[in-house]
Formats: structure tokens, C-alpha cells, sequence
């Protein structure tokens, strides 16, 4: 056996003149959970569904689970589970319902898909609302709802595609929760994201995936710190005190801070967040320069694909 | 755990047929649940048949004749039976549609699901269905003073007919619902509707100006209506063109081709979904 769940090598699809994906190629070891993180467009969706055996690549190779997706298809559905961007749940029946219908569907006998659907019911939080109709579930039951049936079988590998898109906070964190119980539960586990915060939760690799290939591959750590860490943003009241302040947060960062005179708004990564933090805040005091905002916080899909490929993600 | 781990071993024939069949008959009770949960879909059912019997055979009936004589509703329940099958095409069209659009297919496709159980619970249902609907249709008729005239053995094989003519839509339905969105699909209605009026339904071909005449006797749908009327002893089956004196024939050729058309098209296009 291959110590690896998902290797693709070389994967190439089209459509018409779009190549959706091009030169695709990922390693995710047993038992991880990998992101793959980038904007609309860049070949997730279609990367997933090459994996899951739903498209057919046009050229390149994928083993999951240790068959071959084109070859073997079969033998790759009976190991997998795949959650799609919209919740393939069924409205008009019940959670329980639906978990026993895709319990029966997935070949467990009639006693053993309640049993399951109980099971996972329990486990995700759904108990008290399984007896309900799904219309009346909010989006994050949904999607729950949705992962649990893709984890019927408690499949070696799981595919989840942009499992909290459309959701608001509170549905998000429920679904990362979710996530979580997978993974620790034992599946492998291939969730693609726009948002660098969620693989950061979730994952322990992330490939960044761009123009339908693979541009970065990395533990969140070193991804952060190749691209700079977090960054800190300053709002300076009197556009006039601008440079006074660019040149606190540059001696804080290491680097020139970018400046936006319109919004006189000022942005420099930092690495040792909360010491630059404190650093900039006394010295904006002792100087008299006055903000009205100053703020830590991540780098967004953008700066991550400026800094990685040198254009703007989206 | 180990119980519900997969198993490993590709199943044998007599297996993959055991389960072919449970899993068509898992998807066609699932099914079947929405229409009896959902009061809209009910109501439909049973109101659609009796507002198209008025409007049909009282409002516009009072006008119309019946090409050789006999009694216009007579003539008209059995063009009705056969319209209701083929507009039941638009519940499989939309249900797939809908499916397709919301992932239930890909998970489908992502499964070791029975792909031949998938499509039989699907038929299972729809045919289901149309029969509930065809049953609310026949009592609707009886009312008006409709009747069948030859026993009761021409008459199943009339029912048989027209639910085959509805089985054979069934891949139409799965084709296009395969390749139209949610909203392409809920218009087809549109152009749908009038090709089941381009036929024998409501009036006689005979009595439409010639070409029009020759579209509504080479209609699928017409070689049902003819044979129905046939062996309902309903008037109005007998004509000059080769289609009409082959009604019987044709009630079950058409049928038979169009699933040897699209049973191969709706498996290809379910197989390459997203290729």
C-alpha cells in the first residue's frame, strides 16, 4: 500500500478554448487533510470531480485510494465520499430520511441504515432536528446534513468542495466542526477554498492552485511566512502625517509599508505580530501622530496570490 | 466501523441485479413521497384532468365534430389520456433537472450505486405516477360519459398502450433533464403543448388543411390515440392514411423507438455528465 490517498500527476482538462485544469498534479497523504485554496475559476471544482471520477481528465494520471480514476473507476466510488458545492439534500424529506435513503442507497440493510443515520445524526448535531422536514433546516444543517451523507461508509477519502460557501458565521464554524469529526475520524480528507482563514483551520497542507496547476504546495506555517505572516493596517487621521506614519510601520515590519492616500489607509506584513503591534502603537503616541484605525489581521487571497504568482487572484 | 467499511470485492451478476433493484426501489419510494407530501403536486394531479375535461368537452366540445359521426367527448377522453401521458415527460424532465442542478446526480455518479437501479426507480415512479394520474383522468371521463365499449380486456390493453407511451418518454424526460437547467426545463411545457395538439387528440386530421393533416397523422401520440380509440370502441379511429389503418402498430413502434433512441442517448449523456 501507498502511503499517499490522492496523487495526481500532470492532470489536463478543457473546455472549448478554457483550460480548466493544466498540468495539475498533488500528493495528499493518509489520513490529512488538504486544502485546496484559490479564486473562482481556477480549477477546484474541476480538479475535485476529475478525482471523484465525475469528469474525465484529458490527459495526465490520479490514483485515489489506490486505484486509477480513469481505469478503475468502480473500485475508487467504493472508497469515497464527495460533498458537492450545493447540498445534494432531499427538501421534502426528512434529516433522517434522507441519511436512511442514502444509507439503503450505499448498501447497508434497512435496520443497519437507521442505525447509521442515527449515528451520524447524533454525531453532527442533528438529532433534535431529525424528525423535521430539511426545507425548514438553516444552511449550515443543510450542509451538515449534506457531509454526513457523503460520510455514510466513513470512506478512506473524502471530497469536499467549497463546503461552506453561501454559509454565514455561525453556519461556517458548525461545518468546520464538522470537518474536523471527518478527519479525525480517519478519512482523507480534499476540501477546496477561496478563503485562506478556512484551510488555515482545517488543514495541515495547502496546494494554492492557479490557472489550473499547482503553484504552491505547503504546511499553513510556511505558507504564511513565505508570504509575510500576518499584516498590520493602519487608517491615519491627517493625510499630511502619512509618511511620519509609513516610516513607524516600516521600521516595526522590516518593510516599506504600501500607502493609499485616498482612504490614507497604510499595509505592511509583519512577522512577530503582536510585538510590531505594540512597537507601532508607542511610537505613533510618542511622535503625537494620531489613527483612527489600526488593525492585525491576515493576508487575504489576494496578497497571497500577488505574492505567490505576482498577479491579483481574482 | 468494520461493518460499514465497503466492500472490497466488485459484486457478482446475481448481486448487481439484487441490488440494481433495491436501490430503483429505495429511489422510487423516495419519490413517490414528495408527490404524496406535497399538497400542490396532489392537487394538480387530480384538478388538471377535470378543468381539461370541462374546457375540452363542454366549452369547446360544443363545437366540435367528430370526423365519421359519434359523440364528441367520446371522441376526445381518449386524446386526453394520451396527452396527460405525454406531458408527464415534464415531471421526469424537471425532477432530473432539478437533481442535476442541486448535485443529487453527481453524488449519484460519485457512488457504487446501481446505475441501471438509479434510472428503473426513476421509471418506477414516474409510471407510478402517470398511472395515478391516468386512473383520476378515466373516472373524470366516466362522468362525462365517456365509456369503453369492447370489454374489459381491450380496454386494459388501451391502458397498457398509453403507459407505455409514457415509459418511452421517460428517456426523453432523463435526456433533456440531463442537459437543461432547472428554468429551461420548466419552460418546455411551451413547446411541448402544442405538439400534443398537432395530432389526433382534439380533432380529426382529416379536417386539418393538408400538410398540418399529414404532421398530426405521422404524430407519435396519434398511433396511442388511434389504437385507444380502437380498442376503447371509442369513434373517430378510422382513416384514410396508412399511419391511421396501422394505428395499433404504430401505438407500439413509436414507443419502442424512441426508448431505442434515447435510452442509449440519456445513458451516454448521464456518463460524460461535465466532460
Amino acid at each position: 500500500m501507498n502511503s499517499y490517498s490522492i496523487i495526481a500527476e500532470g492532470l489536463g482538462k478543457h473546455y472549448g478554448a478554457t483550460r480548466a485544469l493544466d498540468g495539475f498534479g498533488l500528493r495528499v497523504a493518509d489520513g490529512t487533510v488538504c486544502a485546496v485554496l484559490g479564486p473562482n475559476g481556477a480549477g477546484k471544482t474541476t480538479a475535485v470531480r476529475v478525482l471523484s471520477t465525475l469528469t474525465r481528465p484529458d490527459s495526465g494520471r490520479a490514483l485515489v485510494a489506490g486505484f486509477d480514476v480513469v481505469r478503475r473507476p468502480a473500485e475508487v466510488r467504493r472508497r469515497i465520499g464527495l460533498a458537492g458545492q450545493e447540498a445534494a439534500v432531499d427538501e421534502i424529506l426528512t434529516g433522517r430520511e434522507n441519511l436512511e435513503m442514502w444509507g439503503r442507497l450505499h448498501h447497508l440493510g434497512s435496520a443497519a441504515a437507521r442505525r447509521r443515520a442515527a449515528e451520524l445524526l447524533e454525531r453532527f448535531g442533528l438529532a433534535e432536528a431529525a424528525d423535521r422536514r430539511v426545507r425548514h433546516y438553516s444552511g449550515g444543517m443543510r450542509r451538515r446534513l449534506d457531509l454526513a451523507a457523503s460520510f455514510i461508509r466513513a470512506p478512506r477519502v473524502l471530497f469536499l468542495d467549497e463546503p461552506t460557501t453561501g454559509l454565514d458565521p455561525r453556519g461556517r464554524t458548525e461545518v468546520w466542526r464538522t470537518v474536523r469529526a471527518l478527519a479525525d475520524a480517519g478519512s482523507t480528507v480534499l476540501m477546496t477554498t477561496q478563503y485562506l482563514f478556512e484551510a488555515d483551520q482545517l488543514a495541515g497542507r495547502i496546494a494554492v492552485i492557479d490557472g489550473g496547476a499547482v503553484v504552491a504546495d505547503d504546511t499553513p506555517e510556511r505558507l504564511k511566512s513565505l508570504i509575510g505572516g500576518d499584516h498590520l493596517d493602519l487608517v491615519v487621521r491627517d493625510a499630511a502625517r502619512l509618511g511620519d506614519a509609513a516610516a513607524i510601520l516600516a521600521g516595526a515590519a522590516g518593510t516599506r509599508p504600501v500607502a493609499d492616500q485616498d482612504t490614507r489607509r497604510l499595509t505592511a506584513p509583519v512577522r512577530d505580530r503582536v510585538g510590531a503591534l505594540t512597537t507601532v502603537v508607542r511610537e505613533l503616541e510618542r511622535r503625537g501622530v494620531e489613527v483612527e484605525d489600526v488593525s492585525l489581521r491576515r493576508p487575504t487571497l489576494d496578497e497571497v496570490f500577488l505574492s505567490l504568482t505576482g498577479k491579483a487572484g481574482s | 466501523m468494520s461493518a460499514l467499511a465497503a466492500p472490497d470485492a466488485a459484486p457478482r451478476l446475481g448481486e448487481r441485479l439484487r441490488w440494481t433493484l433495491s436501490d430503483a426501489s429505495v429511489i422510487a419510494r423516495a419519490n413517490l413521497k414528495h408527490w404524496v407530501r406535497n399538497p400542490a403536486a396532489v392537487l394538480n394531479l387530480t384538478l388538471y384532468p377535470i378543468v381539461m375535461v370541462v374546457i375540452f368537452g363542454y366549452v369547446l366540445g360544443s363545437a366540435m365534430n367528430v370526423a365519421g359521426g359519434g359523440d364528441y367527448r367520446e371522441f376526445l377522453m381518449p386524446g386526453m389520456f394520451a396527452q396527460t401521458m405525454a406531458m408527464g415527460v415534464m415531471t421526469t424532465m424537471t425532477v432530473v433537472s432539478l437533481q442535476t442542478a442541486r448535485g443529487v446526480t453527481d453524488r449519484y455518479r460519485s457512488m457504487p450505486i446501481s446505475r441501471p437501479g438509479v434510472v428503473l426507480g426513476r421509471a418506477i415512479a414516474d409510471v407510478v405516477n402517470s398511472g395515478l394520474e391516468l386512473l383520476i383522468l378515466l373516472v373524470c371521463g366516466l362522468v362525462a360519459g365517456w365509456s369503453w365499449h369492447r370489454g374489459a380486456g381491450d380496454a386494459l390493453a388501451a391502458v397498457g398502450l398509453l403507459l407505455l407511451l409514457r415509459f418511452a418518454l421517460i428517456w426523453v424526460g432523463i435526456y433533456l433533464g440531463l442537459a437543461l437547467s432547472p428554468e429551461a426545463a420548466s419552460a418546455a411545457w411551451l413547446p411541448l403543448l402544442p405538439l400534443t395538439m398537432l395530432a389526433n387528440t382534439f380533432v380529426s386530421p382529416a379536417l386539418l388543411p393538408g400538410w398540418l393533416g399529414v404532421v398530426a397523422e405521422w404524430n407519435p401520440l396519434s398511433a396511442t390515440v388511434a389504437a385507444c380509440r380502437m380498442l376503447f370502441g371509442n369513434p373517430g379511429w378510422q382513416g384514410g392514411s396508412w399511419a391511421a389503418e396501422h394505428a395499433l402498430a404504430l401505438a407500439i413502434g413509436w414507443p419502442v423507438l424512441i426508448t431505442l433512441v434515447f435510452l442509449p442517448l440519456s445513458a451516454r449523456r448521464y456518463r460524460r455528465l461535465g466532460d
